[in-house]
């Protein structure tokens, strides 16, 4: 079983990832955070990183998420990437916790949950 | 009460990114039948006990989320009756011919305030629910997964929400049975056109068209227990659950299909009829509106979408 050590920049957190799992569920696995955690499939976007280093396999992401141009260049989803070296990455995505509303006390209402 | 005009979400169909994944999702863990194909790669499901071809159709893409939602009307002059409604609230129509989709009669299509695509139709090929109309058996056998009974509703976020639910109510017919207030504003609004809890739900968002979940009914809490068995079993993420709503009293679960649209089955507990009072759930409440046991809200939950 090959193993991969996975750095997230952001935290300097590391964790490792066998290569048949993907970025998301090798930190998940381990119980690390760092990333945000969606839908797991490639449709929510939650999970975007930018991979400074480091060779990868990737499934298909929804291109409403991920564009032709931001995959070429690097930008992807977690949950979409198995490492095939050591990999470096940022993270860029973000989970959006509150249902929007139009007055403030909601928000504070959700926020207070934290 | 006589049912008439809108008679139930007739079907919803997804973008997939991934058909062999999404078919053993949707059919070998789900339980629903493939019933066709056609020729644009679009797959034609339906769950077990809906007597119409198809509840759930499968489109081939590069991206996630719902093309559109459909519901049933129940005879032609419904079909005409809803688009002169619709046009008269200033919303454009237009009508998709029989047969672009396989087994289904012309749709009258719209974008609704908010940004999700409708069809409403008056026909669908009827393939049955695999068990005889005389002297039938309580089921039918060799059913998969958890078994889902039928198309129950979509949760949709929309960006245009009052516009969304006065089109819903005006345009539609469809009746509010329950909401979820901050002071004045209203958060979430459950619709319904039947005697269920709510046959589609909008919640207030910055983004216009996406959908949070597509649900399916189960018989029992025990069968929302075997699901989330099934979820754990086939490593299918989970979202939230096994645990009950307090909006609609519902026993859920959340998970996600391969290509990150978020499915629910649940079973329902409650019933409404056109004289039967609004349920409020208070913002200061949310944590217990959604998750009647943890009253904690949950971040994948309230922010993934597709």
């Amino acid at each position: 079983m090959v193993l991969h050590t996975i750095t997230i920049t952001d935290t300097a957190e590391e964790y490792s990832c066998k290569e048949t799992q993907h970025l998301l569920a090798g930190m998940m696995q381990l119980g690390k955070k760092g990333i945000p955690v969606g839908c797991r499939g490639g449709g929510c976007g939650v999970c975007k990183i930018n991979i400074l280093s480091g060779t990868f396999e990737s499934k298909k992401m929804s291109r409403d998420r991920v564009t032709e141009q931001e995959e070429k260049a690097g930008t992807v989803l977690a949950c979409r990437v198995f490492p095939r070296s050591d990999i470096r990455l940022q993270v860029v995505g973000h989970l959006n916790k509150a249902i929007t509303a139009a007055t403030s006390s909601f928000s504070e209402s959700i926020n207070q949950e934290k | 009460m006589a049912m008439t005009g809108i008679l139930r979400p007739g079907h919803v169909q997804l973008r997939v990114l991934d058909m062999d994944e999404s078919l053993e999702h949707y059919c070998n863990n789900m339980g629903l039948i493939e019933t066709d194909r056609d020729d644009k790669g679009r797959v034609y499901l339906k769950c077990w006990d809906e007597q119409d071809k198809f509840s759930v159709v499968l489109e081939p893409s590069d991206r996630s989320g719902m093309d559109h939602m459909a519901f049933k009307v129940r005879t032609e002059q419904d079909l005409w009756r809803f688009e002169s409604n619709v046009k008269k609230f200033g919303v454009e129509t237009t009508r998709i011919p029989a047969g672009e989709l396989n087994g289904c009669g012309e749709r009258v299509s719209f974008v609704a305030p908010g940004g999700h695509r409708f069809d409403l139709y008056a026909e669908k090929e009827q393939v049955g629910n695999g068990i005889p109309t005389t002297n039938p058996a309580p089921w039918p056998e060799g059913i998969q997964g958890m078994k889902a009974i039928r198309l129950d509703h979509c949760l949709l976020y929309g960006n245009d929400h009052d516009e969304e639910i006065r089109f819903f109510t005006e345009a539609l017919e469809f009746e509010l049975t329950e909401q979820i207030m901050d002071g004045d504003v209203q958060v979430a609004a459950f619709l319904s056109c039947s005697t269920k809890a709510h046959d589609i739900a909008f919640i207030r968002h910055e983004e216009a068209g996406k959908l949070h979940h597509a649900s399916f009914l189960l018989g029992s809490w025990e069968q929302v227990l075997r699901a989330a068995d099934i979820i754990s079993m086939k490593d299918i993420p989970l979202d939230v659950g096994p645990t009950r709503h307090g909006l609609t009293r519902g026993m859920t679960i959340y998970y996600f299909d391969p290509s990150g649209n978020r499915n629910e089955v649940f079973a329902e507990d409650s019933y409404r009829y056109p004289d039967s009072p609004v349920l409020t759930w208070e913002a200061s409440n949310v944590g217990q509106a959604i998750f009647y046991h943890s009253r904690t809200l949950v971040d994948s939950f309230m922010g993934v979408t597709s």
